[in-house]
């Protein structure tokens, strides 16, 4: 027998999308990090200082971005491939279907984990779009301690202070989060890390989690429209 | 108990298929559901009808023959439970029961609720199995087995290859079957001499059948009517990764067995 090839291989490709789906996760952690500075009562500056820090990585920046590209691509492609073998495996359907319960953990999370990644999928150009490449008609730019960098934290006020920006922003966090709850204890069941022991643990800890980055992500949006400054007057009163 | 049945009737493997409604009456609450059937043939025999085909033997949740999907679910409601074990009185008087056969495109229908599952055999035949000398029986505990490893291998044992499993994963994927054989082996010392040709082997065949991925739904450990646990699953994945970085062709040029 010749050794079949890994990639191809119904586990192999599941292996592919646990790794990335990981990579994702500790990604967005970091990012939500960055993020929570925002909150800090000081105009953005805390929030500027540390997009700054990240901007004069240089190419250390490019090489962390082309390796989240990747991540991203093999998800998406693994996952993809794995919702087209079940319509291959099922052509004819069931005119009923039923969860059985007990150990069960189908849910609508776990069923909806293609719907909710193709929204992500769609998000994440127009997230890219309103606070890296667009910066505004006036580049918002900004002097702190001496340094000129860009007003991030500007951008990020005037988006959110669109409601419908700010609660399209809301909703795909939610749906994130219904990603996270499957996706988080799935990826280490498809490494074979979980005993049945820990399997109940990692569920568990799925659903924490998936509440911890959701309700973290979706806090901004909502804290911008409602209690953030405007973003007319936020930076003439500093002038 | 009456009853009101809505059933897949199929003539036959190329045949166009549908669901057929039955009243039935004078149901015992103890009858399983396969009873329950029996009796409807009985009626549907004296009508001159054809008797609505289905797979059953054992009748007491040994075999692994028989099979339905009811109301939904593989092998019906009742946890830890095949369908020949599962009785009327699980059910509301006068309801409608739905039954469905296993729907997987590796589990082609035969005729109404009979579907061929000859795919789990080809898997057992890539590698579910160990190599023995033949001729006079060992001497028994000639291989010592720790008790806690014999136990946690008889849990995977267990399994009745029933195919419930691929019925009721919503990608139809059978990697609770396999797992289950993969993980049995690989705990025991018998199993240590094929143990990464088995993991490769019975892993590309069941792709090659054309099963689904698995998405880690664990609907199939719900509806195992032995109670497989998905731990067999994560067991397989390891033993797959395991035995793709150590294999070597040379394995089968020194022609094992």
């Amino acid at each position: 027998m010749s050794k079949p090839c890994f990639v191809k291989s119904t586990i192999g490709r599941k292996v592919i999308a646990a790794i990335s789906g990981i990579a994702l996760m500790l990604f967005i952690v970091v990012h939500l990090g960055g993020n929570l500075t925002m909150l800090v009562p000081d105009n953005g500056a805390t929030f500027n200082a540390y997009a700054h820090k990240l901007h004069s990585l240089g190419p250390l920046l490019w090489v962390a971005r082309a390796g989240l590209l990747i991540f991203f691509l093999g998800h998406v492609i693994t996952a993809i491939g794995v919702r087209l073998d079940e319509k291959r495996a099922r052509p004819v359907g069931y005119a009923i279907t039923a969860s059985k319960g007990g150990p069960s953990k189908q849910t609508w999370s776990s069923r909806s984990m293609l719907i909710t990644g193709l929204i992500i999928l769609l998000f994440v150009p127009f997230h890219i779009w309103m606070f890296t490449l667009n910066q505004g008609a006036d580049h918002a730019r900004i002097v702190q301690h001496g340094v000129e960098m860009k007003d991030v934290y500007l951008s990020v006020v005037r988006g959110f202070s669109n409601p419908v920006k700010a609660w399209a922003y809301v909703a795909v966090m939610a749906l994130l989060g219904f990603h996270l709850r499957h996706g988080f204890w799935s990826a280490f069941q498809s490494l074979g890390a979980l005993s049945p022991k820990c399997a109940p643990v990692a569920y568990t800890a799925g659903l924490i989690f998936a509440l911890l980055m959701a309700v973290g992500f979706l806090i901004l949006p909502l804290y911008i429209l409602y209690f953030g400054p405007d973003p007319e007057t936020l930076r003439v009163a500093m002038n | 108990m009456k009853f009101n049945i809505k059933v897949w009737r199929q003539a036959g493997p190329n045949a166009k298929g549908g669901f057929k409604s039955y009243a039935v009456d004078g149901i015992l609450p103890e009858m399983s559901l396969l009873e329950m059937l029996d009796v409807l043939n009985e009626q549907l025999t004296k009508q001159g009808e054809e008797p609505v085909a289905f797979d059953s033997d054992c009748r007491e949740g040994i075999c692994g023959t028989c099979g339905l999907v009811v109301n939904g679910m593989a092998h019906g409601s009742r946890l830890k439970c095949t369908t020949c074990e599962l009785r009327m009185r699980h059910f509301e008087d006068g309801a409608t029961v739905t039954i469905e056969p296993f729907r997987a495109k590796s589990f082609p229908i035969i005729k109404d609720l009979v579907v061929d599952r000859s795919a789990f055999d080809r898997i057992i035949a890539a590698g579910g199995y160990i190599s023995v000398n033949a001729g006079s029986a060992p001497d028994a505990n000639a291989v010592l087995v720790p008790k806690d490893i014999a136990e946690k291998a008889m849990d995977s044992a267990a399994c009745i290859g029933c195919g419930a499993c691929v019925a009721a994963c919503p990608n139809a994927s059978a990697s609770l079957f396999v797992s289950a054989k993969i993980t049995q082996f690989a705990l025991l010392p018998q199993g240590q001499a094929e143990r990464e040709r088995r993991a490769l082997r019975m892993v590309e065949q069941m792709d090659k059948e054309g099963f689904g991925n698995c998405s880690n739904h664990a609907e199939c450990e719900a509806a195992c009517p032995k109670g497989i646990s998905i731990g067999n699953i994560a067991t397989m994945r390891r033993e797959y990764m395991r035995a793709a970085a150590r294999y070597e062709e040379r394995a089968e040029a020194a022609g094992a067995g």
